[in-house]
């Protein structure tokens, strides 16, 4: 007994210490609102769930590795992988011919077919053939809307969200919805102003995402897959969260029936049901404030930092152009020319995915840092380009007549007096900064606005969620706005009592 | 000049007696022509202004004082910042002596009362006495003034002038560029008269106010007077 004990803590060690000592296996998937492939626990944000998620731990396990979560944007998970941010992605990826182009799939891990979501009082819309004509919801760049695309006659509305597509089915704007059997079960169901109508229609197939070439991963995950095949984890994970399909078992070939309580299902259902009661609301909102509290940090540091580094560069842009020499003040006029040119969502996107090209990689907040702040910078330059411009002359002369240097007049005199005059304006384009802050979502940071999505589309709860996001943002703007009114004050101590003379 | 001379420049409007004042201290680059002043000699003869040459500007400004017609006292400072700000700054004396002697400069000029005060709560006479402290807190040797009172009242105008006489009595080399005649005439060592951008006579200024030697001189003072 004793030599069991030992050989199993022997075991235990040595599988801990191959996975304590393996590089992290660093998947990623958009956990935002992506219920059930990966997604925040309704009764614990903090916890990742998902069959997906687990799914990808088991491989992990198989593979004798820890696992490192990247959280990513839909649209930037397939360059995330090219980028090399992390060596996969699993998130109800279809394998179609066309995104074999872009990325290697791993075997299918799950296949499902796609199903047509109408509300609960709509008669006769239960095929392809009678959504003619109609308005219908789904994915953009999926199957679903493939099929879609076959009948020209009817409306797509192609979104990012599937929570949006079931939130415009309610509200009437949409006739019906196509999406992914999965995705139809988890947002179709449990509300009761929808419903599930018709035969089950084609067939898609979820695969693991690698980069191009990275066969030796893609034949690791293929053989922990065709294990938790063969000895029924698969079975068992998918069961769980009710997923287990006819498709899966000729997948699969195993046609047992196991008898497994769907408790992964029966906990997301139980934690996303309707509150009733301001009580049950107000607890509600209460267990939000930790996820808000973060993201309000994030949103703060991000800014912060960018109007930093925004004050410094534009100053120096200024000087450049109303001091500089000819050559450094076209250049300066240039830089600003295209930064106020180009979209602020562009400039995030390149920098972050498109410097890597040329050997610059940054970290997300690095970038969304630099992004934002060198943006503001261009408008922080116009304006103190304005502010110096309104300094009179005299002042620089009166300072060189003191014999200070040019450098010493900018200093001490001029660039003070510019400041002064473009404080009002400089705290409007804070506050815009930190709304724009919201943009950085697009590169992997949960700030406040990427936290409103979360929490809104798990309890579809678009309304208080939003009042709650809403107030953080201005109790975030407060200060700044405190600050410049007490720096104004400040300055104009001269100015305002002009007037009793 | 002479050491401890006070020296007026006057002139019809536009005839270059500013621009001649703000080439001595090279506030305006002048084309060609030499400036000695303090012992420090710059001359010129065309061509850029180069580095070698605002190096030599700079050492000859340490010795010259300016006041300007529009006082250009920094507005966000109060008065004493403004008069200590250039001599921590520029001869980085330490902040006490410099308070100190900014105390007793504007005790002279008649404004300790207005040392925490901003410049845009002073009257125009003030804010131009505060200037002159400001200028004098770099110990000068020259003092140049550019129309010093013009935009004052007479009243106000006469607290400047006050001023500068109390410096003229104390030995101060000055240079005033200005259309207040009366002053020209009582206060000034010299009177300078300039017209078309060239010195047309210089003299007492008994004798020129007087008996002025050139037909344009005349036309002008008959014109002012």
């Amino acid at each position: 007994m004793k030599g069991v004990v030992g050989l199993l803590l022997a075991l235990v060690v040595m599988v801990f210490s191959v996975a304590g000592h393996a590089a992290p296996l660093r998947w990623a998937s958009d956990a935002e609102a992506n219920v059930p492939f990966v997604f925040h626990d309704p009764a614990d944000q903090s916890r990742l769930t998902g069959y997906e998620y687990e799914i990808a731990q088991a491989i992990a396990r198989r593979l004798g590795r820890p696992t490192q979560f990247v959280q990513n944007d839909w649209d930037g998970l397939i360059p995330g992988l090219q980028r090399g941010l992390y060596d996969m992605v699993i998130d109800g990826i279809e394998i179609t011919p066309e995104h074999e182009q872009g990325v290697l799939f791993s075997r299918p891990y799950y296949m499902t077919t796609e199903r047509i979501t109408v509300r609960r009082d709509q008669q006769g819309l239960d095929t392809l053939a009678a959504l003619h004509g109609h308005v219908v919801g789904t994915l953009k760049d999926t199957t679903a809307e493939r099929m879609l695309q076959a009948d020209p006659s009817i409306r797509i509305r192609s979104y990012e969200e599937e929570t949006n597509a079931y939130t415009d089915l309610k509200n009437g704007r949409l006739d019906a919805v196509l999406l992914d059997g999965t995705i139809a079960l988890y947002y179709g169901t449990p509300d009761p102003d929808l419903k599930l109508v018709g035969e089950p229609i084609g067939q898609v197939a979820y695969g693991v995402a690698f980069a191009q070439g990275n066969t030796a991963l893609r034949d690791q995950v293929n053989a922990a897959l065709d294990g938790m095949m063969r000895d029924g984890e698969l079975h068992r994970i998918l069961a769980r969260w009710k997923l287990w399909t006819p498709a899966m078992a000729a997948l699969t070939g195993d046609a047992t029936t196991p008898d497994i309580a769907p408790d992964a299902w029966d906990h997301y259902r139980a934690a996303t049901a309707p509150t009733t009661g301001w009580r049950a609301r107000f607890d509600r909102y209460v267990s939000f404030l930790p996820l808000l509290l973060h993201g309000a940090v994030l949103t703060f540091a991000v800014s912060a930092c960018a109007m930093v580094l925004a004050v410094g560069l534009g100053l120096a842009l200024a000087l450049m152009r109303r001091y500089g020499p000819r050559w450094l003040g076209a250049l300066a006029t240039l830089y600003v020319e295209i930064v106020r040119g180009t979209p602020l969502l562009i400039q995030i996107l390149f920098i972050f995915y498109a410097l890597p090209g040329i050997g610059l990689r940054l970290s997300p907040f690095v970038a969304g840092v630099l992004a934002l702040g060198m943006n503001y910078a261009a408008y922080e330059a116009e304006n103190y380009r304005a502010g110096l411009q309104s300094v009179a002359r005299g002042q620089i002369e009166a300072a060189i007549a003191l014999n200070m240097t040019h450098f010493q007049a900018l200093r001490f005199v001029v660039v003070p007096q510019a400041v002064r005059m473009v404080i009002p304006v400089m705290t409007n384009d804070f506050i815009s900064l930190l709304k724009d802050s919201s943009l950085v979502s697009v590169i992997t940071l949960t700030e406040l606005s990427q936290t409103y999505v979360r929490l809104s589309s798990t309890y579809y709860d678009y309304f208080g969620t939003g009042l709650l996001i809403g107030v953080a943002y201005l109790l975030l703007g407060l200060p700044f706005v405190r600050l410049a009114r007490m720096a104004e004050a400040r300055f104009h101590t001269g100015r305002q009592r002009r007037g009793h003379i | 000049m002479a050491r401890g001379e006070l020296v007026s420049i006057i002139g019809p409007s536009g005839c270059g007696k500013s621009t001649f004042l703000r080439c001595l201290n090279f506030l305006e680059i002048p084309d060609s022509g030499t400036v000695e002043i303090a012992g420090v000699t710059i001359t010129r003869t065309g061509g850029r202004w180069t580095r070698q040459e605002e190096d030599a500007a700079h050492r000859l400004r340490a010795h010259v004082g300016m006041v300007f017609q529009s006082f250009n006292l920094f507005p966000h400072r109060t008065v004493l910042d403004n008069v200590m700000l250039a001599p921590v700054q520029v001869k980085r004396v330490p902040a006490d002596a410099a308070r100190a002697e900014a105390l007793a400069l504007l005790d002279k000029v008649g404004l300790s009362a207005m040392a925490g005060r901003y410049p845009d709560t002073l009257s125009g006479g003030q804010q131009q006495r505060a200037a002159i402290a400001r200028a004098l807190a770099m110990r000068p040797d020259v003092m140049l003034y550019d129309e010093p009172t013009s935009a004052l009242d007479p009243e106000l105008a006469e607290e400047v002038l006050s001023v500068m006489r109390t410096l003229d009595d104390e030995g101060m080399t000055q240079l005033v560029v200005t259309h207040d005649m009366r002053f020209a005439r009582a206060a000034s060592d010299r009177v300078v008269f300039m017209d078309g951008g060239e010195i047309v006579e210089a003299d007492d200024p008994d004798r020129l106010f007087v008996d002025p030697q050139d037909p344009r001189t005349r036309k002008f003072l008959r014109s002012v007077l």
